[in-house]
């Protein structure tokens, strides 16, 4: 039988010391460590378990922004009464999420570090090659089924697509990751693949999420995530657009736009390209549509999800114009 | 198990709750709802060890070698089996009963036909260790070419099953000659059961008796396989299955892991439990077969089919044979004088394929019920006048009269129900905002399935009643409906009525499959509390210990669990008094409806194989239980997105013995069909021959949020044709049609037409 240690961390500094050792890894819900534990991919030595630390879980709103502890859960991130006026879009990418029992055990900070759902990835006895699993081992998805994998961000050494919602939600409005002593936004936490798609957060050993912030602004108060998939519930993004819109005090211009994909990137996706063709110009279908086709530049499909690239940015204007609707 | 009628039933229908026909609430709910109901392989038992297979990862080609040697010396390991170290299991028969080839079987293979095939076990103290030494046997392979699906260059047109071939009239000439010609080609996917409770089981030996504790739809079968493989008499067998948590199928027959377990239990003496992992029950065991199937009509101007030319393929394994009857539907449905369908199967590399919810008919009636769609959009006709146009008033193919047929009235209640009046015919031309609207209608049927089976009912000296049967409740209601037809037949309510099921010791019954179970069942039961009503009757009339022996009654009445004289003025006593007056503990009697000539081995038979099943076209009539579906579907024209935001389905399944049941599983017959419709595959990476979505996140079924509300009417009448109280299948029939009315409807939205399941986005996009 495989062992491992387990430890509850009496304190953050504890944490990060027994979370540096080689083979450690943090628990928090564990809805991802233990399910990837299962299917033999995370073999942890040791579980440094920190839920049981005090104080990580608030979750603040304020005039400036939303400071969200890592152990707050995605289902109460969702419901709080601050983040639902203030952040739609984030209440709404953590709704659409997962299941409900997902949501109550999962944490924000947890919610970061969860990793892709790509069936080769997932499947270590059958498909032994993985980049991204084992670097320099292939990559068993090019070439094979490839439905669910990105078609931004992709390198020859893995095409896997970051599964997540709340992180395109997060980029979209400029949140920074809070590590103990430093700071780091979204953007660059989170790694494209390129040679080295083992790693895919910028994050050393013994640092520790402690809280996500989230600057206050008018195009995160007007803001939404639009998530289209197979099924209505509890699965990941065939495409998905977290947007938001300030406008000019006609209410029409658009002074300020934030977009950003999931379901279609090997990471969250800022799709400035978008922001910048629409900002100064006045809401209006047809280029909105136009410029939410610079959403998917530079593309690279692999045969079975080629439709993501027609679909997001049919979903991403869906996004806006539905925002322009709304006062 | 109590059950509470008042509380939980109603009485809806004007019938009481606990009768025959009544909406009593399922009696094991509350077990199943509490976590009272102990499922197979949660028995506790002591000296228990735990077995994990290890399978193939190569889709075609040989073991190589097998080394166990990090395995066998991991903690906790008892035992690494492979192909050499099992020895001394027979083969054993088919469920046809078929006599098996006299040679060796070995559930764990050295000739690999199929990614997942079960290769080595690992038995361990605990299962952790088992797992983790599963990992340690390294198997190397010489692989050869895999066929990895129907679309393999190397799959050929595969071989006819000269069994599936109806023909009758001239289908080619009519067809040449008809002044309308449609022809198109349907194909639906690998789909799987995937039941939420894991196959698995728990082996126990004591001597040379084996006591098997599994889900499973069939104990008598399934005991009858492994005392043919162990080469012990079947009375050695004893098959436990009280609660099944999902079937759909895959639950009648014993499978190889199911050998491995009880092999290993032989081997160490001890009890192994043995549970596939959720990937494993992708390909452990087969799902619906692939299907193509290509539909040909000629018809008149007004519609009216002049020739149908059917041709259908599914895949098989390499070493199995399944066939998935395609041209079951096409062949009954509609009235044609020319008619011709025939099959093929090609083998490729997957596990042999199975039965999953109404197989053949639910493939097959997505070709013929899409097709029709198709020839009215030709002509221009309502889809629902066209099926009307050609309703067929006896069976075409075996030329007999229904013995009930209310097709023609679920046509007309579903669409008075649904609205149907108002749809405007025209593809896109019904929109709400970015959501096309589309409305769709297809027919489905299922045949009646007939066997026999027995069952003991016993009425206990506190006058509380125990009835007892091999059959199983897999969810869709035998506990519930044979509490009811014991109480109703025998007088007395029904939460005095305790139903035993699920154990190979009771009195034996056929497969739960086919829909069949519910109408021999309630003919069993009925006739044993039938012959038990009447000894105790007899008993109270004719025994000098009775107060009603003075009476010099020919009859008396029991009502209520009360035995009195027909008019009311003699004693008045409970069956337990008169059973304590006459000095008996029990009167007990074992009913089944076989032939009174039927002898042993016709039991034995009956039981254990199919090859008894009455046909359904026996004697003078053609039994079928029929439904229609009307759907509404709404297609974002944007991303493609395809919701059903409303069923009306109404159902002919005969006589309703428990109308509430009934309807819970046409609603998830509906549930299971727009599941197949939107979102099931099986997705074959073609490099490997290997499922890749095997498991429940990449494998989509529905969640609730994509169910709508589900309206169903029951528009069946007793046929006493098909079952001793007059009802027809239920379970198998709701899906069929529901794939053909969401494609339809699809269709009437978005004017494209997918034939091709399942109806993903990016085929409307």
């Amino acid at each position: 039988m495989r062992d491992f240690s387990y430890v509850r961390a009496a304190s953050i500094d504890a944490a990060r010391q027994a979370a540096a050792l080689p083979g450690a890894k943090l628990l928090a819900g564990g809805t991802t460590l233990i399910d990837l534990a299962k299917c033999g991919v995370a073999q942890p030595d040791s579980l440094v378990d920190i839920t049981h630390l005090k104080g990580l879980d608030r979750i603040q709103v304020d005039e400036r922004g939303a400071t969200i502890g890592a152990l707050a859960r995605m289902g109460h991130v969702a419901d709080h009464a601050g983040i639902k006026s203030q952040f739609p879009a984030v209440s709404e990418a953590l709704w659409q999420a997962a299941s409900a029992q997902i949501r109550n055990m999962a944490t924000i900070g947890g919610n970061l570090m969860q990793r892709t759902r790509c069936p080769y990835f997932r499947d270590p006895a059958n498909f032994p090659a993985c980049n991204k699993r084992e670097p320099g081992s292939g990559c068993s998805a090019i070439g094979g089924v490839t439905r669910g994998h990105a078609v931004l961000g992709t390198s020859e050494a893995c095409i896997a697509m970051y599964p997540g919602d709340l992180a395109a939600a997060l980029i979209a409005f400029d949140a920074m990751i809070h590590l103990g002593e430093r700071r780091t936004s979204v953007d660059e936490f989170f790694l494209a693949p390129g040679a080295t798609p083992d790693r895919e957060h910028a994050i050393e050993p013994g640092e520790m999420i402690t809280a996500i912030e989230i600057p206050s602004s008018a195009a995160a108060r007007r803001s939404t995530y639009l998530k289209i998939r197979d099924r209505q519930s509890y699965e990941f993004a065939a495409a998905s657009a977290a947007v938001g819109i300030e406008f000019e005090a006609d209410g029409r211009t658009i002074r300020d736009l934030r977009v950003a994909l999931g379901g279609v990137a090997t990471r969250p996706w800022r799709a400035r390209a978008v922001e910048d063709a629409l900002k100064g110009k006045v809401l209006e279908p047809e280029a909105v549509r136009a410029a939410s086709l610079l959403a998917v530049e530079g593309a690279v499909d692999h045969g079975a999800n080629r439709y993501k690239i027609e679909l997001a940015p049919r979903v991403v204007a869906r996004a806006i114009l539905k925002l322009g609707e709304t006062p | 198990m109590t059950v509470h009628i008042k509380s939980h039933g109603d009485a809806s229908d004007g019938v009481l709750a606990e009768a025959v026909g009544g909406r009593l609430s399922r009696v094991d709910g509350p077990a199943k709802i509490t976590g009272a109901a102990r499922y197979a392989v949660e028995q506790q038992l002591d000296g228990l060890v735990h077995a994990v297979l290890v399978d193939s990862t190569i889709a075609a080609g040989k073991v190589r070698a097998i080394d166990t040697a990090r395995a066998e010396a991991a903690p906790g390991v008892l035992k690494v089996l492979t192909p050499d170290t099992i020895i001394g299991l027979r083969t054993a028969s088919d469920w046809f009963g078929t006599p098996p080839p006299d040679k060796p079987y070995c559930p764990l293979a050295r000739d690999i036909t199929f990614s997942g095939q079960h290769v080595a076990a690992v038995v361990a103290e605990t299962f952790e260790q088992a797992v983790a030494a599963a990992a340690l046997v390294e198997v190397s392979y010489d692989e050869t070419p895999a066929i990895v699906d129907l679309s393999d260059g190397k799959a050929g047109d595969g071989m006819p099953v000269d069994a599936m071939t109806k023909e009758w009239g001239d289908a080619p000439a009519a067809f040449a000659a008809a002044p309308v010609r449609i022809c198109a080609a349907y194909n639906t996917p690998r789909e799987y059961q995937a039941p939420m409770e894991p196959h698995g089981l728990i082996a126990r030996w004591e001597g040379d008796r084996l006591t098997v504790w599994e889900p499973s739809q069939w104990l008598d079968g399934m005991a009858r396989t492994y005392a043919e493989w162990f080469s012990v008499p079947f009375e050695n067998v004893r098959l436990v299955s009280p609660y099944i948590g999902g079937g759909f199928g895959s639950k009648a027959l014993a499978l190889s892991h199911g050998a491995v377990a009880a092999y290993a239990a032989r081997m160490l003496s001890r009890p192994v439990k043995l549970v596939l992992t959720r990937p494993q029950t992708f390909t452990g065991y087969g799902g619906r077969a692939a299907t193509r199937q290509t539909v040909t009509i000629g018809a008149g101007l007004d519609g009216v089919i002049q020739s149908i030319v059917h041709r259908g393929v599914n895949e098989t394994s390499i070493d199995g044979m399944w066939v998935e009857p395609l041209g079951s539907v096409t062949a009954i449905m509609y009235a044609t004088q020319n008619f011709s369908s025939r099959q093929n199967v090609v083998r490729v590399n997957s596990v042999v394929p199975g039965a999953m919810r109404a197989p053949g008919e639910n493939p097959s009636a997505f070709g013929i019920e899409c097709a029709i769609d198709e020839l009215a959009y030709e002509i221009g006709i309502d889809p629902l006048e066209i099926r009307l146009r050609n309703y067929a008033e006896q069976d075409p193919h075996a030329k007999k009269a229904w013995s009930t047929r209310q097709l023609r009235e679920a046509f007309a209640t579903g669409a008075e129900r649904f609205g149907w009046a108002r749809r405007t015919p025209e593809p896109r031309s019904m929109r709400d905002g970015n959501q096309l609207i589309g409305w769709g209608v297809a027919a489905g049927t299922y045949p009646v399935r007939r066997a026999h089976g027995e069952a003991i009912v016993r009425i206990l000296a506190d006058g509380s009643v125990e009835v007892e049967s091999s059959s199983i409740d897999m969810g869709q209601g035998t506990y519930t409906i044979l509490a009811q037809t014991a109480a109703e037949t025998l007088g007395v309510p029904a939460d005095t009525v305790v139903v035993k099921l699920g154990d190979s010791r009771f009195p034996r019954a056929g497969v739960t499959g086919g829909s069949r179970l519910a109408g021999v069942m309630t003919g069993a039961v009925y006739k044993a509390a039938t012959s038990a009503l009447d000894q105790l009757v007899g008993l109270a009339i004719s025994d000098p210990r009775s107060p009603f022996h003075a009476l010099q009654a020919n009859t008396l009445v029991v009502a209520n669990g009360r035995i009195a004289s027909p008019r009311g003025d003699g004693p008045d006593v409970s069956i337990a008094e008169l059973l304590s007056g006459i000095g008996l503990d029990r009167i007990e009697a074992i009913g089944d409806t076989m032939p009174a000539n039927a002898t042993a081995e016709d039991r034995y038979k009956n039981y254990t194989t199919i090859s008894m099943a009455l046909p359904h076209t026996e004697g003078d009539y053609s039994r079928h239980s029929w439904c229609a579906h009307f759907i509404e579907v709404r297609v974002d024209e944007d991303f493609g997105t395809v919701r059903v935001s409303r069923v009306v389905s109404a159902l002919d399944s005969g006589r309703l013995y428990n109308p509430k049941l009934a309807e819970s599983q046409w609603k998830g017959g509906i549930i299971m069909g727009i599941g197949q419709a939107l979102l099931e595959e099986g997705i074959v990476d073609r490099r490997h021959g290997r499922i890749v979505n095997d498991n429940l996140a990449d494998y989509l079924v529905p969640t609730n949020a994509d169910i709508p509300d589900i309206e169903v009417i029951s528009v069946g009448i007793p046929d006493l044709h098909s079952s001793v109280l007059g009802g027809k299948g239920v379970g198998e029939l709701a899906i069929v049609g529901v794939a053909p009315a969401i494609a339809n409807a699809v269709f009437h939205a978005t004017g494209k037409r997918i034939r091709d399941l399942p109806i993903t986005l990016e085929k409307l996009i």
